[in-house]
């Protein structure tokens, strides 16, 4: 893309490409980051795959990753594997799928999809940039201290966490952990107030919020929770830190180490428990609305099809948003909780299943019928919509607290989570990768490369994660480092190895959308302004970046964004720019 | 990947058209929804003081019994002082209201004055704050050399007539609450009063009516109520409740 660039004036690279204020940089450069953070996760998880599946087993390529400290002879050390279990689920969890999915697609389709020349405050969205890999550089330069990267399980539960003698990750790292955190709420916040504000004062003349295309909804609602969901994790932060540095006891109760009893009196760790779940669960909502916003967009435009009760998909995703902030104690059932407590969160929990059902059926009812284009991105939003059924249902039944006792903390949860969140997320950030790369970089991804990309990381992630349900009924509890020390878990020995060869596979599949992104940047066919014959508002923009988005004045929205197929018209789509002709309806209903 | 500018633009080319549904700026906006969020750090902390305050019902020190010292005596006059220093906090947002309202006329002398005035004020509780902490910590007698023999410091508190050798026990969870929480809003109200002093050497650099509006002084104004009225909250559930 540089014909056309001639016309403009040469910008320097640091304020282009590094210190960049427009959205569509900054947009790339989350996508980056986050993609090279979400390799790096991928990676632990491979390596302690490797233990789980051959236990006490020497690995050259454990020792070439992780050195003679961490890995003598190649065998993985108990505490880096605690480390890397750990430093996996935040990466996913924080730096991938809330900072990398919202981070990318916020501020790419945002002013786009309303018709805005750029967010709100440009110096504010670059500062949010700029926190999350300050966040990221500290995340990663606690991998390299001296005792070790955080320990602690991403949920960081003290007294572990909180007591720098606990173990060894519980020193350094956990310290460099939690200034990375506060840093990534700072990210979070910034860019959570500028994605807000942007939807409600910035959108072009005729963009009402009913006629918003779900992916804004998603991320708008996403932005709220963010806003309001972080500062808790932040105050609670701030306490464990008081706690491991200053000598209070706000968590911890009275612990002997060693025989010997600490200064620490009176603290409860439940309370931490509840402030990290307060926003913990919401978290979850915060990665998975931005997945499911975008899954809406592509089934919408490649079933041809308008989207099936566009305001029941705007209410169900409302209604997860309240939903999302009075559950959390459905993670803590096995805390001594009172059981009447209990049964309200158990009531609460499974009425997030009706507004999540209204989703899935609305999308089965969209592709229904449908003139379907299977495009890599349609593969990987049917592959979510087929996640999101799967790890939802297993959702029911840990809802339930009676049946939580039993399956708490076991691989069954593992399975869970990572279907429904992490799986269902990482799909429909694949599919938006795929559909909005030629607006991202002007050029295509290739195509082939895309089907076999998603055919393994689809067909191994089951592989990964189905198998471990049966694990998790059977009562292997999760974070082990080690369970053949336990004779009745020994018939599991070879499921584990099935499960690992299916997470090295999907491992090369990730190699494989690597090397696509990076050829696709540089070498990829040249796209046309509107590749997918679709009717938001960022294909009316020339393919090239420029500044300010639209070369003449703003487009004026007319209709509703999901006119595909509508009788009577010549094509098959109709921008949100053409104006309603005389007696047409606008809107669902037609 | 040429050809991409990435200037700011500025605001009225930015705007065309669309219409603001609540009649706002996005700064503002902003300034509200942050305020929000910085209200849910206020209220987790809130809600944790509440958990352990219900954990040890039994125990928890009366507040009344602690704070119980004016500056330069040493007379028995419980939560005189804090409740001193409340009034001049919410007096102070007063002041500050009256800044904003001076900013709409367009009255440069006007927010000077009252801005000047609400500076005033925070410094005063920041001070007040900052004396509050060293009673504290000097405990009941004053002397701050033995502050390591002090059991307020541990949540404990001595009876009527300071009877030092026999403190009525509490749990520390109270004075690391105490430091904590009124630290945190002391953070805010300082931060809150070097804003608002920046801000004056804005005013007085005339740099508003050049501008043509006083926003901004609109804007730390919403900042400024909202540290007042945490403080209502920390007032209420850490000092009287």
């Amino acid at each position: 893309m540089s014909t056309a660039a001639h016309a403009h004036h040469k910008e320097p690279f640091l304020t282009k490409y590094l210190f960049s204020q427009d959205h569509k940089m900054i947009s790339r450069q989350f996508l980056i980051t986050g993609i090279f953070m979400a390799f790096v996760g991928m990676i632990m998880s491979m390596l302690f795959r490797l233990q789980l599946a051959w236990p006490g087993e020497g690995f050259a390529v454990l020792n070439f990753f992780l050195g003679d400290k961490w890995a003598p002879e190649g065998v993985l050390d108990p505490n880096m594997y605690l480390a890397l279990v750990t430093i996996h689920g935040t990466i996913m969890v924080f730096f991938l799928l809330t900072a990398g999915l919202s981070g990318t697609f916020a501020n790419l389709l945002i002013p786009l999809q309303i018709g805005a020349r750029d967010m709100a405050s440009g110096f504010i969205n670059m500062l949010s940039y700029w926190f999350f890999f300050l966040s990221s550089v500290i995340m990663m330069s606690s991998l390299f201290v001296e005792s070790g990267p955080a320990s602690a399980g991403w949920t960081i539960y003290p007294p572990l966490s909180a007591l720098p003698q606990a173990i060894s990750g519980s020193g350094a790292g956990m310290t460099l952990w939690l200034v990375s955190m506060a840093l990534f709420i700072v990210s979070s916040l910034l860019g959570g107030l500028n994605y807000i504000v942007t939807i409600v004062n910035l959108r072009t003349k005729g963009m009402k919020m009913t006629r918003l295309p779900l992916s804004v909804w998603a991320l708008f609602v996403t932005a709220i929770l963010g806003v309001l969901s972080f500062p808790v994790l932040l105050s609670a932060a701030l306490l464990l830190i008081f706690d491991r540095s200053f000598g209070t006891s706000f968590y911890l109760a009275d612990i002997f180490i060693a025989g010997e009893a600490l200064d620490h009196t009176g603290g409860s760790p439940l309370l931490f428990q509840h402030l990290f779940w307060f926003l913990g669960h919401p978290e979850v909502y915060i990665i998975l609305l931005p997945a499911l916003g975008i899954t809406s967009e592509v089934i919408s435009t490649n079933a041809r099809k308008p989207i099936f009760g566009y305001r029941a998909m705007v209410g169900s995703i409302l209604a997860i948003g309240f939903l999302s902030f009075i559950v959390w104690g459905h993670h803590m059932y096995v805390t001594g909780m009172n059981p009447f407590v209990g049964a309200v969160f158990t009531f609460t929990t499974l009425l997030i299943a009706i507004p999540s059902a209204v989703k899935a059926f609305n999308y089965i009812t969209t592709l229904w019928r449908g003139n379907i284009r299977f495009t890599p991105a349609m593969m990987f939003s049917i592959g979510m919509v087929s996640t999101f059924i799967t790890g939802g249902v297993t959702g029911i039944i840990l809802a339930d607290a009676a049946l939580d006792i039993n399956l708490h903390d076991t691989y069954f949860v593992v399975a869970h989570f990572h279907i429904v969140m992490g799986l269902s997320a990482v799909l429909a950030m694949f599919a938006g990768v795929y559909h909005w790369f030629p607006k991202l970089f002007g050029r295509m991804m290739n195509k082939k490369l895309g089907y076999i990309h998603f055919w393994l990381t689809f067909i191994s992630a089951y592989g990964v994660f189905f198998p471990q349900h049966f694990q998790g009924l059977a009562g292997v509890p999760r974070r082990y480092y080690s369970y053949t020390e336990f004779p009745i878990f020994s018939d599991f020995a070879d499921l584990s190895v099935l499960i690992t060869m299916f997470a090295l596979l999907g491992g090369v599949a990730q190699a494989i959308f690597a090397f696509n992104f990076i050829y696709s940047i540089y070498r990829g066919q040249r796209s046309i302004q509107n590749p997918w014959g679709s009717n938001t508002l960022e294909w009316t923009t020339p393919v090239e970046h420029i500044h300010g988005n639209w070369p003449g004045p703003l487009p004026v929205v007319h209709r509703w964004a999901y006119d595909y197929s509508k009788p009577g018209k010549d094509q098959d789509f109709v921008p949100q720019t053409v104006p309603l002709e005389e007696g047409e309806i606008d809107g669902e209903g037609h | 990947m040429s050809g991409e500018a990435s200037k700011v633009i500025d605001q009225t080319t930015l705007w065309e058209g669309g219409r603001s549904p609540f009649s706002v700026s996005y700064g503002k906006m902003m300034m509200w929804f942050f305020l929000i969020s910085d209200a849910l750090s206020f209220g987790g902390l809130l809600a944790s003081l509440g958990f352990m305050k219900l954990k040890y019902a039994d125990v928890w020190p009366s507040s009344e019994l602690i704070f119980t010292h004016l500056p330069g005596t040493h007379g028995h006059f419980p939560l005189i002082y804090v409740a001193l220093m409340t009034f001049i906090l919410i007096v102070s947002s007063v002041t500050m209201v009256l800044a904003v309202e001076a900013g709409h006329r367009m009255d440069r002398k006007g927010v000077t004055l009252w801005l000047a005035l609400t500076v005033v004020g925070g410094l005063f509780f920041v001070g007040s704050q900052a004396w509050e902490w060293m009673t504290y910590i000097a405990g009941p007698d004053g002397d701050i050399s033995t502050w390591a023999d002090n059991a307020t410091l541990s949540g404990h508190y001595y009876g009527e007539g300071f009877s030092a050798d026999n403190p009525v026990p509490g749990v520390p969870q109270y004075a690391q609450f105490f430091f904590f929480v009124t630290g945190f809003h002391g953070t805010h109200v300082f931060s809150g009063v070097v804003i608002n002093f920046i801000i004056l050497l804005n005013v007085l650099k005339g740099k508003y009516e050049k501008v043509g509006h006083y926003e901004m002084v609109e804007k730390v104004g919403l900042y400024w109520h909202f540290v007042d009225l945490v403080w209502v909250f920390v007032f209420t559930f850490y000092y009287l409740i």
